[in-house]
């Protein structure tokens, strides 16, 4: 009798164990946590330590070395001008998304005939996998056959013999994938707008009618401040997945020419992996920590506040 | 002039340029795609050609390109399982059952979703050649739901707290137990909200690049983001029409499925935290 009702107890023990909330509660998020614990928090502590060694492609640890890695990337042009040039490409291409998005979604929020298709186009760049179509601007680009040179011919802003190679002079190079970059945000940028502009209670929307605020005013005194906390968290958005990201750069450029588009991540891509420094590729990677930081700390705040409202 | 004219003005005079900026790199890839391989360089046939389906052909059967969507697919699928595995009982337990400390967990976990792959591919790839799994697709199985389980946590809970708090309620007074409820009532009236999850899962898998090109080194385990700009290129020649039909064919779909469940993802989004 005892053996079968032990199992019994038990089993009725545990049903009421996940009758109480915190129980049940962290019964639950306890699998996420170290699923994430374990595949972002371990790497990055080994990311971390990986950088104070010397290690190389094919084993896990190295001989420690301090701040070697650091030390020498800061006395390197090429990391130094990197760091430059993903503030460039990030500030330049993130600017331009906001003004885009933000008039985008405006435009967007009330339905109207052909949304749907016209939103379609829109979103295709978001959509379509970036690696892909970065490879598709590769021949948009191209030194022979690019469109948009064909583009320039014909409205004679450009000669035929002698028109702008795209990816091939540092500024041009630059400028093109900085264009990239806000051609394939602006889509993702407009949703988290569109987002903003969707929490606003349609009761503050009437309120500013009745006090007779339109147009402009109304955008400014009522709309704006509202969807100011998610529009600053799609610009931080934005921000992080442009500085952190190398797609871009690495298919159109891969750096090139002469480094002259070297960012943070392509440079910590080529040392880590092409050339086997893994230890002073980690060491790279790590400079993006602080903007991370930052990003974690801006969000935390704007969180809140978007909270309080 | 009318409010309302004026507003349908303002609405077609910004989109429709937009529309027409952001779709054109398509539209040129449409085109280039049905052009004969030989004449893509040709100056006098930039718009004037015989339009032509064998790139099209050539691509489905000459190259690994089945091959690689398989993988997408096949790895999608298996990170979206691991993913709801994971976020859908976190995901609700942090929208329902943990209070405050819930609230700041949730973010918590929603931050570590922009630790970026270019910070983590140099300790994963040490860590995956460690297990063994290198050039193996199980590498990336295990991998991308350090990413996946963030984000779709993150939409679930805005779904999650879209659900009226009285239906469980009613459930558990009529002596359904808490899992029950969470089995019977939450997860069905959250089945659009777990779709939206799915779909967005599954795309941010077959957009991945930094992890799969770090990882797989053969052909035959190459993803549809690593195989189409590695592998189509014939001696040192670029496939252009090739590459851009390659481009195009899964584009047009995800783009049509983004849009039917655009306004589903803003639900999700807006509702985990940040209103």
């Amino acid at each position: 009798m005892a053996a079968v009702a032990v199992p019994g107890g038990r089993r009725r023990r545990l049903r009421y164990a996940t009758e109480r909330r915190g129980v049940l509660a962290a019964l639950l998020i306890s699998p996420a946590v170290l699923f994430i614990g374990l595949l972002v928090g371990a790497p990055l502590v080994l990311a971390v330590y990986l950088s104070f060694t010397d290690a190389t492609a094919g084993s896990l640890t190295g001989p420690w070395i301090g701040f070697e890695n650091f030390r020498h990337e800061l006395r390197d042009p090429i990391f130094v001008d990197a760091i430059w040039h993903t503030f460039l490409f990030t500030a330049i291409s993130q600017a331009v998304v906001i003004v885009c998005a933000g008039l985008l979604a405006h435009a967007l929020v009330h339905a109207f005939p052909g949304r749907w298709i016209l939103r379609f186009f829109i979103l295709l760049p978001w959509a379509a996998p970036i690696a892909l179509t970065a490879i598709g601007f590769l021949w948009f680009y191209d030194t022979q056959a690019s469109i948009f040179t064909w583009f320039l011919v014909k409205l004679h802003l450009v000669s035929a013999t002698n028109h702008p190679t795209w990816l091939g002079t540092p500024t041009a190079a630059m400028s093109s994938i900085i264009t990239v970059q806000a051609w394939r945000t602006i889509p993702f940028a407009t949703v988290i707008f569109l987002a903003g502009i969707a929490s606003i209670p349609q009761e503050v929307d009437d309120a500013a009618a009745i006090d007779g605020a339109t147009g402009l005013r109304k955008f400014w005194h009522v709309s704006l401040p509202l969807q100011l906390p998610i529009a600053l968290v799609a610009i931080l958005f934005g921000i992080v997945f442009t500085a952190t990201d190398m797609v871009v750069p690495y298919i159109l450029t891969a750096g090139g020419p002469f480094n002259s588009t070297q960012v943070l991540t392509t440079w910590a891509f080529q040392t880590g992996i092409n050339s086997g420094n893994v230890g002073e590729g980690a060491a790279i990677a790590l400079f993006m920590l602080p903007l991370l930081a930052f990003v974690t700390i801006a969000m935390l705040f704007f969180a809140r506040r978007a909270e309080v409202t | 002039m009318t409010v309302a004219l004026r507003r349908r003005m303002f609405q077609y005079g910004v989109v429709v340029p937009f529309a027409i900026v952001l779709a054109f790199p398509f539209a040129w890839m449409a085109v280039t795609s049905l052009k004969p391989e030989g004449q893509v360089y040709e100056q006098s046939k930039t718009w004037t050609f015989s339009p032509t389906l064998e790139n099209y052909g050539y691509l489905l059967h000459h190259t690994g390109y089945m091959r690689w969507i398989r993988n997408s697919c096949l790895v999608g699928l298996a990170v979206v399982l691991i993913t709801l595995a994971i976020a859908l009982p976190a995901g609700y337990a942090l929208a329902r059952l943990a209070g405050r400390v819930g609230r700041s967990l949730g973010v918590g976990i929603f931050l570590t979703y922009l630790v970026p792959p270019t910070l983590l591919f140099l300790p994963l790839s040490r860590v995956v050649s460690e297990l063994h799994l290198g050039d193996r697709l199980w590498s990336l199985i295990l991998v991308y739901p350090s990413f996946t389980v963030p984000f779709a946590i993150w939409l679930l809970m805005g779904f999650f707290k879209s659900i009226p708090q009285e239906l469980e309620d009613a459930a558990l007074i009529d002596g359904c137990s808490r899992l029950g409820a969470l089995v019977r009532i939450v997860f069905p009236i959250s089945a659009p909200g777990i779709l939206t999850v799915v779909i967005f899962t599954f795309s941010l898998v077959v957009n991945e690049f930094v992890y799969a090109i770090t990882f797989i080194t053969s052909s035959a385990n190459r993803t549809l983001t690593v195989g189409v700009p590695t592998d189509l290129i014939r001696g040192d020649l670029y496939n252009w029409p090739g590459i851009m039909a390659a481009i195009l064919i899964p584009s047009i779909p995800m783009a049509l499925v983004y849009n039917a469940f655009l306004n589903r993802f803003i639900t999700g989004f807006t509702g985990g935290a940040f209103r």
